[in-house]
C-alpha cells in the first residue's frame, strides 16, 4: 500500500531544485528575517537608521576629495560629488550583499543547526534588508539629483526606468556568488577570507571612482565584461546624463548573472541538506 | 491508525577527522600528490601515505513506522544515535541512506532556545519562533496569550531574552513549541533544565497534546520516570541500531539491562569498582555469585538464594555483608544487612549461601548491589559490585490485583489486622 506522504526526506534531492513553493509559502518568515535584521541593527543605538545616510555621504565626500581633487580623476563631464555618489551606492550594496551572503552557513550555523527552513531565505532576507537600506540612500540620492538638476548640471533620462532592473540583477548576482562562496566555505573556510580584499580588488576593476571611458579602448572589451561594470554605467549615465550606455554589454550581465545564480543554486542545494556535518 | 511518520533503514554516516586538508591549498596539494604518486605532504609522518577517511555509522539500518497520535520515547546510551535520528527527522541534516516520510508539520526542541535571537524581546522571539517553525502570523496571534501565560513570563515578556535566565528560556522556548499547530513535535533532552514543578507542567502538557489534539510526539530523554509517565511505547537505540520497540516498561528493561552477564551466574570484574574502592588496600576479593536454584526468581514463600564466593587477600575478622535492591529506574529500594558472619585468614577462598526474606516486595524485577564492609566505628566498605537481577514472582495465596509500583512503591507491607 502506497499512501501519499506531505514530505519525504532522501539521502539526495534533484540536482535543480528550488523549492519555489517552500519559499512562497515562507514569505512571512523572510519578513520576519529582514524585521529582525533591522532591529539588531538598531537596539541600543542612538542614532540607528541615521547611519543609513551619514555613512555614504561622508565615503562619497572622501572619494570626492582623494579621487576627484587629489587624484583628480576625470568623471566624464559630471559633477564629482554626484559622480562618487552614484558609484557608491550601487557599488556598496553590491558589496554588503555579497559579503553577507557569502558567509550564510557559518554566521547562520547555530540556527541552522536547530531547527529546518528552506535555506535560500537567509540569503534572500539578507538581500531585501540590503535593499531597504539602498532604497533609504536612494532617496537621498535622488534629493541630489533633483537638485542638480534644477541648477543645470545634470540631464537625466529615460533611461531611469530601467533603474529597478540593474538593482534586481545586482541582487541576484550577489545572491548567487554569495551561495556559492557559502557553499564552498562550509568545507574550505579560506575562502571566506578571499571575499574581503576581493571585493576591494573587484571595486578598482569595476568603473566606480573612475569613468569607463578612461580605459584603453583595445582593453574595454574585456574590461566591460565584468558585470558589474555596465550596470554602474547605465545607472550614472540614466541619472547624470554622462557615461557609457550599451545594451549588448548590459546583456552579457544579465546572462553571466543567470549563470551564477543557476550555478549557486545547484552547489547551494547540494550542499544545504549536509552541511551541518561539516561546518 | 493513520501512520504519520515512516522510516525505511535510515542509514548516517559521519566523516572522521580533519574534512579534507583544512584548507583548499591543502587539499589541492593533497590531491595532486595522490594524482602523480607522490607522498602526501599533509599526512602526519610514519602514518599511512593514503588518507583513508574513517567512517562512524551513527544509524544503522533504522526503520519503523508511527501512527498520529502517539506518544513514543526514544531511549538509549549516550552515542547510540538517538540526537542523529531527531536531526534527520527535524531535516537539520540529510540521511546518507535510506528514506524518511512525514504526513505532516515538525516542530522540535533540539536545545534550548531553537530561533530564538538575543537581541530581540520575549514577545518578538515568539513571533519569530512561530514563524520558524511554520504558524502564520495569525495563528500566533490567536495563540500569543497562551503561549505567555504558560511560559510564567509575562513579568519578562517584553525584554530582550538575552536577559533571561536559562530556566526562563526554556519555559519560553517550550511554551512556544507546544501551542504550534505542528502535527508532529520532537523533544530531545529539552527538560533536563527545568525545574522540578515546570518539568511536571510540561509532561502534564504534552500528555494533553497527545489525548486532545491528537498530535504526535517523539520524546527523548534520560529520565526513565518521565518516560514511563508520557509514552505508551518506547524504542530503543544502540550503536545506531534498534534493539527493542514496544511497550514502554519493557523498553527500559532493555535499556538498563544491556549488561552481557548471564541472568544465575557472575563474575566480578575489579575494573568494575568505583575509583575510591579500588585504591584502597582491600582485605577480602569478591569473586562471584550465582543462584543455587539456578532460576533468578524468588521461591514460593518469597525467598531468594544468593550464594557469593570470595577470596581472602589479608586476615579478616568481622566481615559483614549488605544487599541493596533497586528497582527497575536504579532507585533504591530496601536493604538487608548481615554483621559479623565471618572471620578468616589470608589465602583462603570461601563461598557462603545467604536466604533472603523478599515477601515484603512488591512483585516486579528488581536489581542488586552486594556490597562486603566492616563496622570500624563507621561502615567501611571494602568491595561493592552490581549484582545479579531478580524477579519477585507473584504469590499465589495473595490477591491477584495489578501492583502500581511507580505509585504504590515496592514495599508490600502485610495485610492489617483488625482491632
Amino acid at each position: 500500500m502506497s499512501k501519499n506522504f506531505q514530505t519525504i526526506i532522501r539521502p539526495k534531492d534533484k540536482l535543480f531544485n528550488l523549492k519555489l513553493g517552500e519559499l512562497f509559502s515562507s514569505r512571512e518568515l523572510i519578513w520576519l528575517f529582514v524585521k529582525r535584521d533591522f532591529l539588531a541593527m538598531y537596539k541600543q543605538t542612538i542614532l540607528g537608521p541615521l547611519w543609513f545616510i551619514i555613512n555614504p555621504l561622508i565615503t562619497t565626500l572622501i572619494f570626492t576629495i582623494v579621487f576627484g581633487n587629489i587624484a583628480n580623476l576625470p568623471t566624464d563631464e559630471a559633477p564629482d560629488f554626484l559622480f562618487y555618489m552614484s558609484s557608491n551606492i550601487v557599488w556598496t550594496y553590491f558589496a554588503t550583499c555579497l559579503s553577507k551572503n557569502s558567509n550564510t552557513f557559518v554566521s547562520n550555523a547555530r540556527l541552522f543547526g536547530k531547527v529546518y527552513f528552506p535555506r535560500l531565505i537567509t540569503p534572500i532576507s539578507t538581500t531585501i534588508s540590503a535593499m531597504i537600506n539602498f532604497g533609504v540612500q536612494f532617496i537621498m540620492y535622488l534629493c541630489f539629483v533633483i537638485y542638480y538638476t534644477c541648477v543645470g548640471a545634470i540631464s537625466p533620462n529615460a533611461y531611469i526606468l530601467i533603474t529597478p532592473v540593474l538593482i534586481i540583477t545586482c541582487a541576484l548576482l550577489s545572491i548567487g556568488l554569495g551561495i556559492i562562496v557559502s557553499s564552498l566555505t562550509t568545507k574550505y573556510r579560506d575562502l571566506s577570507v578571499l571575499v574581503g580584499f576581493g571585493i576591494t580588488l573587484w571595486m578598482y576593476l569595476t568603473p566606480v571612482v573612475y569613468p569607463a571611458s578612461q580605459i584603453d579602448a583595445s582593453l574595454l572589451p574585456l574590461f566591460m565584461l565584468n558585470p558589474m561594470a555596465p550596470i554602474i554605467e547605465a545607472f550614472r549615465y540614466a541619472f547624470l546624463g554622462a557615461g557609457m550606455f550599451s545594451w549588448g554589454y548590459l546583456g552579457i550581465s544579465f546572462l553571466t548573472t543567470l549563470v551564477v545564480l543557476t550555478v549557486g543554486i545547484v552547489l547551494f542545494g547540494k550542499v544545504e541538506r549536509t552541511f551541518m556535518d561539516t561546518i | 491508525m493513520s501512520e504519520i511518520i515512516r522510516a525505511e533503514n535510515i542509514k548516517k554516516c559521519y566523516k572522521l577527522g580533519e574534512i579534507g586538508g583544512r584548507t583548499l591549498l591543502g587539499s589541492s596539494q593533497s590531491f595532486f600528490a595522490r594524482l602523480f604518486g607522490k607522498d602526501d605532504p599533509n599526512t602526519k609522518i610514519g602514518s599511512k601515505n593514503y588518507d583513508k577517511n574513517e567512517t562512524f555509522t551513527a544509524l544503522d539500518d533504522v526503520s519503523f513506522s508511527i501512527n498520529k497520535g502517539e506518544t513514543v520515547g526514544i531511549i538509549g546510551r549516550n552515542g547510540a544515535g538517538k540526537s542523529t535520528l531527531l536531526k534527520i527527522l527535524s531535516r537539520i541534516t540529510a540521511p546518507t541512506d535510506g528514506c524518511v516520510y512525514l504526513d505532516g508539520r515538525v516542530s522540535s526542541m533540539l536545545e534550548i532556545g531553537t530561533g530564538f535571537h538575543a537581541e530581540l524581546t520575549g514577545r518578538e522571539n515568539i513571533y519569530l519562533n512561530g514563524a520558524i517553525l511554520g504558524m502564520s502570523r495569525r495563528e500566533v496571534d490567536e495563540k500569543l496569550d497562551d503561549i505567555i501565560e504558560f511560559s510564567e513570563c509575562e513579568q519578562f515578556i517584553d525584554t530582550p531574552i538575552k536577559r533571561y535566565s536559562s530556566g526562563m528560556y526554556v519555559k519560553l522556548a517550550f511554551a512556544v513549541a507546544a501551542h504550534l499547530n505542528s502535527e508532529i513535535l520532537i523533544m530531545d533532552e529539552v527538560l533536563a533544565v527545568g525545574d522540578a514543578a515546570f518539568v511536571r507542567k510540561c509532561i502534564e502538557k504534552m500528555r494533553s497534546i497527545a489525548e486532545e489534539e491528537n498530535r504526535t510526539i517523539l520524546y527523548v530523554s534520560h529520565n526513565m520516570d518521565t518516560v514511563k509517565n508520557l509514552c505508551t511505547r518506547t524504542i530503543v537505540l544502540d550503536k545506531g541500531k534498534i534493539i527493542y520497540d514496544g511497550d514502554t516498561d519493557e523498553a527500559i528493561k532493555h535499556y538498563l539491562s544491556s549488561g552481557t552477564h548471564s541472568e544465575t551466574h557472575m563474575t566480578f570484574d575489579e575494573n568494575n569498582l568505583s575509583k575510591k574502592l579500588k585504591n584502597k588496600q582491600r582485605a577480602v576479593n569478591l569473586l562471584g555469585a550465582s543462584y543455587p536454584s539456578n532460576a533468578n526468581t524468588t521461591d514460593e514463600n518469597g525467598m531468594l538464594n544468593i550464594n557469593i564466593n570470595w577470596t581472602n587477600k589479608d586476615d579478616i575478622t568481622d566481615l559483614c555483608f549488605r544487599l541493596t535492591v533497586y528497582d527497575s529506574t536504579l532507585k533504591s529500594v530496601a536493604t538487608s544487612m548481615l554483621y559479623d558472619f565471618y572471620s578468616g585468614k589470608a589465602g583462603q577462598n570461601e563461598s557462603v549461601t545467604l536466604s533472603f526474606d523478599m515477601s515484603t516486595l512488591a512483585p516486579g524485577r528488581y536489581e542488586t548491589r552486594y556490597t562486603l564492609f566492616r563496622r570500624s566505628g563507621i561502615t567501611d566498605d571494602i568491595e561493592s559490585y552490581m549484582g545479579l537481577s531478580f524477579y519477585k514472582t507473584e504469590s499465589i495465596l495473595k490477591a491477584q490485583t495489578k501492583w502500581h509500583s511507580s505509585v504504590w512503591g515496592s514495599a508490600m507491607l502485610p495485610t492489617p489486622e483488625i482491632v
